[in-house]
């Protein structure tokens, strides 16, 4: 086994444009379960909706700007058809809602019914969709960097705008927080009839952190479609939430940067347990499939044992889970 | 009572499945004064408060605080109205700093809303007179050395100190306590006796629920009795303590030693 090759490929993912889109969504994610309590398990949906919004705006002929605009809107009106029912109810509902929101946008945009109705481009997606971004890359052709650990000019161009909003979103995230705004929606978290009876509009704060967290997811979904230049609808599976929320947690949840170290260490991780199981376990043990869900087990094993040791994540406060009670 | 009231409530009633818990013909709320709401557990005391402030919904009725109706009116809108409630449970905001629940009680928070709230020089100002005012109503309850502290980490009775500051910090013209001596050492229950008698003297309305009769001969201006639901008496302190029917509802919950002791220590001092 090559150690600095899995190394500088390990390091790759996490810092690609993968990486990066995750860390957004999760900062999206951090905003309404770690700041606000509320329970967003299709952030997918979210995303989903990011990526559509730009990819059917582009495919029917409209400009890569507008296509944007339609992602962002959608996602807000994504979050008013999912908080308007479900936030004034306990906090399950809007799990139980968002989580099939987030299946059933994936099987319709990946039917062949979505593909003739709503443009979707069914099962196959919708390709060549990066429009203008692609022209306004700054970064001269070629490949960057060493061993691996290495970016072809488009990817780099990707990489650095993720980055650029994922740092952008936490620190907008950082002064909201901060804020008497930010105060209002702990108070949410921890009792929100403590809140309403001192005078909060509880639903509005919500319902602003959904939609607030939702654009995120769909900045996060922009950016993954920017990355492969076409939507796929098999992308979007609840596998991509829960890894969100494994970012958030492992990052520590209601901490203002643990999204993105949570992001980058997730996909370290995944990445490298990978690259080192490919490379030591032969064929004949495992196969590939069957390793591919090994590494995902240690993902688990990891998570859990951070739970027993740092309960708090990486970067949370621990004084905070003390004071429970 | 010829006083100007502040609350009037006409045929609240809420019903849980076959149980009514509150069926309140009519009830008035004198404006600053102390009125105390006695009954014995189960009463439908707590249920009463959760209607009067939009936490519940009455199967009928309808009640009016200082002009305003309130059917019907979402829980926020009545605490801004005015009305602010604490809880028999408390409810402290462990995670949050003692400081920060008072903070966060302030009414007119410019910087409680989304875009004002990323331009701080809007809200600085307002802040810095928020945070002046709650230390010294932090001050005012001892628990100014508590100021840092997460609220978790109070003893029960500094929790209903705070939970009741917080309220303060609301700007409430009528404050409605739920318990706010339960749980608490003796050697505070007099510390927050003080405090009631003072919001008095400031002119504010106060409504509080006990069962204790010591407590609630000692300090209240009016006695409503609640039973099964329906105010069965209304007076003076010492019309209540000495109403048959009172009595009547207590020993029916085999509560009499303890009320006739409260009574009785109450009429004398
Ligand atoms: N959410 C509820 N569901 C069903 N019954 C309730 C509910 N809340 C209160 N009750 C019942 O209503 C009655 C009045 O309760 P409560 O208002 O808490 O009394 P008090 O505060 O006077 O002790 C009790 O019999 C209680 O069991
Ligand atoms: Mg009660």
């Amino acid at each position: 086994m090559d150690v600095v090759e899995t190394l500088t490929e390990s390091m790759r993912q996490a810092v690609g444009p993968q990486a990066a889109a995750f860390a957004i969504a999760a900062v999206g994610i951090n905003l309404q379960f770690g700041y606000t309590g509320l329970l967003n398990f299709g952030q997918v949906a979210f995303l989903l909706a990011g990526a559509y919004g730009l990819g059917i705006t582009v495919d029917a002929g409209g400009s890569f700007w507008l296509g944007l605009v339609v992602a962002i809107t959608s996602a807000v009106l994504l979050a008013f058809l999912l908080g308007v029912p479900t936030l004034r109810l306990r906090a399950d509902y809007l799990a139980i809602v968002t989580v099939a929101t987030g299946e059933i946008l994936r099987l319709v945009v990946g039917s062949a019914w979505g593909g003739d109705n709503l443009g979707t481009g069914g099962p196959q997606g919708v390709k060549e969709v990066t429009g203008v971004f692609r022209d306004l890359n700054p970064i001269p052709d070629g490949s960057y960097g060493f061993s691996s650990f290495r970016f072809e000019s488009q990817t780099l161009w990707v990489t650095l705008v993720g980055w650029t909003l994922a740092l952008a979103a936490t620190l907008l995230v950082r002064q909201l927080v901060r804020s008497p705004w930010g105060r209002v929606l702990r108070s949410i978290r921890e009792d929100e009839d403590a809140a309403r009876s001192l005078g909060k509009n509880v639903f509005a704060y919500k319902m602003q952190s959904l939609a607030l967290g939702g654009v995120m997811g769909a900045i996060g979904g922009i950016i993954i479609t920017l990355n492969f230049t076409s939507v796929i609808p098999d992308y979007f599976i609840p596998t991509v939430t829960f890894f969100a929320y494994a970012v958030v947690i492992l990052g520590g949840a209601g901490s203002v940067w643990g999204p993105l170290v949570g992001s980058v260490i997730f996909w370290f991780v995944i990445q490298f347990s990978e690259s080192s199981l490919d490379a030591t376990v032969p064929e004949d043990i495992l196969s590939s499939q069957d390793l591919a869900a090994l590494r995902f087990v240690l993902v688990g094993v990891l998570l859990m044992a951070l739970m027993v040791f740092r309960p708090q994540g990486l970067l949370g406060k621990k004084e905070e889970l003390l004071a429970d009670g | 009572m010829a006083d100007d009231v502040i609350l009037v409530a006409d045929g609240v009633q809420r019903v849980f499945g076959g149980l009514t818990a509150v069926d309140v013909d009519h009830v008035e709320v004198p404006r600053g004064r102390i009125t105390a709401l006695i009954g014995p557990n189960g009463a439908g005391k707590t249920t009463l408060f959760n209607l009067l402030t939009g936490f519940d919904k009455p199967t009928e009725g309808s009640w009016s605080f200082d002009g305003h109706q309130l059917a019907g009116v979402p829980a926020h809108k009545v605490a801004r109205y005015g009305m602010v409630r604490t809880f028999q449970l408390t409810k402290a905001l462990s995670k949050m700093s003692v400081l920060d629940n008072m903070r966060l009680a302030a009414p007119d928070q410019s910087g409680e809303r989304i875009l004002t709230s990323l331009v701080p020089g809007t809200w600085r100002a307002r802040e810095r007179a928020v945070t002046e005012e709650a230390e010294a109503l932090l001050e005012r309850f001892n628990l100014a050395h508590m100021r840092d502290d997460y609220a978790g980490t109070l003893s029960g009775g500094q929790r209903k100190l705070l939970e009741m500051a917080r309220a303060l910090m609301a700007k409430p013209k009528m404050l409605m306590l739920d318990e706010p001596m339960a749980g608490v050492n003796p050697a505070l229950v007099q510390s927050l006796l003080e405090h009631i008698k003072q919001l008095r003297t400031d002119g504010m309305t106060v409504l509080f629920v006990e069962h204790d009769m010591d407590v609630v001969m000692g300090i209240s201006d009016q006695v409503v009795c609640m039973a099964e639901g329906q105010v069965i008496s209304v007076g003076t302190p010492h019309h209540v303590g000495s109403d048959p029917k009172v009595i009547e509802a207590y020993l029916g919950l085999r509560r009499a030693v303890e009320f006739e002791e409260g009574y009785v220590e109450g009429h004398g001092g």
